[in-house]
């Protein structure tokens, strides 16, 4: 595409003052960018301290999120912002890279531009939407689910549910408890993982069909030549040149999970405890910011809330950079 | 790129059945999970289609929400919100968005383009919740909840946007028109902002207009800035209303009529954000 924009000729003497006088207005507007990052970092910092100096590397560590007794430590949603992330990927992965394949090898033109556009719309729509849409069409769903595990017809199901309930009180589960509904209201962290999914979906997918569509042509056709069926193509000459690239995008989706905000704040339910149950309620760093921080009258509980916006914004730059770092090593040149 | 669709694999008599199952198994996977992607999308927008075109009528264009649980009312108040905080944005966001852009294409050799090119792309990753807190510490703890903090959250979300469509239009443009009004004795910067721009135009009001989709639905970032406002509020130094925060409002109230309110609402906001963005297609097509 583009080479990099050559430089102007040089052109000493003429009218260079207008030019410097240019050059210096547009540095100092692009340069608010890097004054609005460097303010957001002194803000956060200076907003965290109280909270970061009275807990400590401890407020990662410790789950007790009081703000009644003013004991403030982050391990539970730190845990739910992990767990609800990556699960989402994990599932939105293969079908993103599926639908990218389908765009760009499968689909005949005509149908390829609208389902790519289709694709991409799903980035468009509106975090809320997606909370309000979950609450009201797929939590009924998951909650007639849950209440037909509670079926008195099946007393077993209820001594299962009781012996789990006993495990969850001392802040434990098993493999087997984790999978009993713990509740039959739909929302939690289920839910959570499953709207997350679907709203992470077209970052990976739009990055991957970019760099699907980036696989020399040569490389398909020497494997067809040699009578390699299409699925045999895809897998050995087109995935793995597209790999890096790939990747980059499923962590440019991950930045998204872990920073999406309202509609999971709508839908997990929102509770400060340890997960013990895909069914129960849970919360992230992020849920949590939006559903405390206009509550949260005391500096310490706001310090700790805004720190939790402290630990996403770090978090989002280290995974932003990686994803650039592997897209470029990708992506041979052009399209980044 | 013609060349995933004229490259077909052969008809080839040697295969073995095998092979051919599994090829025949994996298309069809793949066009199972690209049913599945495409399918949220379709169920959201008619789901709302079915439940909030109801509530669309005079009514929800110039009247204020009504109280809690009261019939009849609409989101003027969300409409005008929305609108004079998206102009706002759009004063900052597009003048140090295109500033950004028009640095980085065409002074890709001053010793801060790596940086500021680097702090570009790091602020699109950041959730927009963390760009409000900024704003909240910035403005409403100084000035109180306001429209303008609000319109500061959103307008920081725009700038990422437009910097990159910008870079990437004006690189497009090609060297040799810049050549020609330098040629022609025109200084450096007349030349940017006479001839560059304007042949850029098209792909610069694309990126704004997309960057414009993305903000108008955030209510994240709202939430704690602009704070909402069940009145007609124009002055920016009070609180103000903004559709995704009626949403939201409304999604998660109890009262049948509110939740009501908030799936027209919402599917307004999709109507308009579709709208922009195919419109932006368009738009960059033909420039």
């Amino acid at each position: 595409m583009s080479e990099p924009a050559r430089r102007l000729p040089s052109r000493t003497g003429l009218s260079s003052g207008s030019d410097r006088v240019f050059q210096s207005l547009i540095l100092i507007l692009a340069s608010v960018i890097v004054l609005v990052f460097v303010v957001s970092l002194y803000l956060l910092g200076k907003d965290s301290w109280p909270a970061l100096q009275r807990f400590g590397t401890e407020f990662l560590t410790t789950r007790t999120w009081n703000p009644v007794n003013g004991t403030f430590g982050a391990a539970a949603m730190i845990i739910g912002t992990l767990v609800t992330s990556f699960v989402a990927l994990i599932i939105s992965v293969p079908l993103a890279i599926a639908s990218a394949l389908f765009v760009a090898e499968y689909a005949p033109r005509w149908l390829a531009n609208p389902v790519g556009y289709l694709i991409e719309l799903l980035a468009a729509i509106p975090s809320v939407v997606y909370g309000l849409w979950a609450l009201f069409v797929i939590a009924p769903v998951l909650a007639r689910w849950q209440i037909t595990f509670f079926n008195p017809e099946y007393p077993e199901r209820l001594a299962l549910y009781t012996r789990c309930a006993a495990i969850w009180a001392t802040d434990q589960t098993t493999l087997q408890c984790f999978f009993v509904p713990s509740s039959g209201a739909g929302r939690g962290l289920a839910l959570a993982i499953i709207i997350l999914t679907v709203m992470i979906l077209p970052y990976t997918a739009s990055v991957a069909r970019d760099v699907i569509r980036l696989v020399p042509a040569d490389q398909r056709e020497a494997m067809y030549a040699l009578g390699a069926t299409k699925w045999e193509v895809i897998s050995r000459a087109i995935l793995p040149y597209a790999r890096a690239g790939i990747m980059g995008g499923v962590i440019l989706a991950l930045g998204r999970a872990l920073g999406e905000t309202l509609a999971v704040a709508m839908v997990i339910g929102d509770s400060q405890d340890i997960i013990k149950s895909l069914w129960g309620n849970a919360s992230t760093m992020a849920s949590v910011i939006a559903n405390q921080f206009g509550d949260a009258q005391e500096t310490l509980h706001r310090s700790s809330v805004i720190t939790l916006g402290f630990i996403l914004f770090f978090v989002s730059v280290a995974v932003n950079l990686l994803a650039r770092v592997l897209i470029q090593r990708l992506t041979p040149q052009g399209v980044k | 790129m013609g060349t995933a669709a004229t490259a077909r694999p052969r008809p080839t008599a040697g295969l073995s059945a095998a092979r051919k199952a599994r090829n025949a198994a994996m298309g069809g996977l793949i066009l199972l999970a690209t049913l599945l992607v495409v399918a949220p999308l379709i169920l959201i927008f008619v789901y709302l289609i079915r439940e909030g075109l109801g509530a669309v009528n005079l009514n929800f264009f110039t009247r204020v929400p009504a109280p809690e649980g009261e019939a009849g009312g609409g989101l003027l108040n969300a409409i005008v919100g929305s609108l004079s905080m998206l102009g706002m944005a759009s004063v900052f966001g597009v003048l140090i968005g295109i500033a950004g852009g028009i640095f980085l294409a065409e002074y890709p050799r001053h010793p801060l383009m790596p940086t500021i090119r680097l702090v570009s792309d790091v602020l699109a990753g950041i959730p927009a919740i963390v760009m409000g807190l900024v704003a909240y510490g910035l403005i409403v703890l100084n000035f109180g909840f306001s429209g303008f903090a609000g319109a500061l959250a959103l307008g920081f979300l725009m700038i990422p946007i437009v910097v990159r469509t910008t870079e990437e239009v004006l690189k497009l443009v090609p060297q040799s028109v810049r050549e020609a009004g330098l040629s022609l004795g025109l200084p450096q910067w007349l030349v940017t902002l006479r001839i560059v721009l304007p042949a850029a135009a098209g792909g610069i009001i694309t990126g704004v207009m997309l960057a414009l989709a993305r903000v108008a639905g955030e209510a994240a970032p709202l939430l704690f800035t602009a704070f909402g406002n069940p009145n007609v509020n124009l002055d920016p130094s009070k609180p103000m209303s903004a559709l995704p925060l009626e949403i939201y409002r409304g999604a998660t109230s109890a009262y049948d009529e509110n939740q009501r309110m908030a799936k027209a609402g919402a599917l307004l906001l999709i109507v308009l954000i579709f709208a922009t963005s195919l419109l932006a297609r368009r738009f960059s097509r033909k420039g």
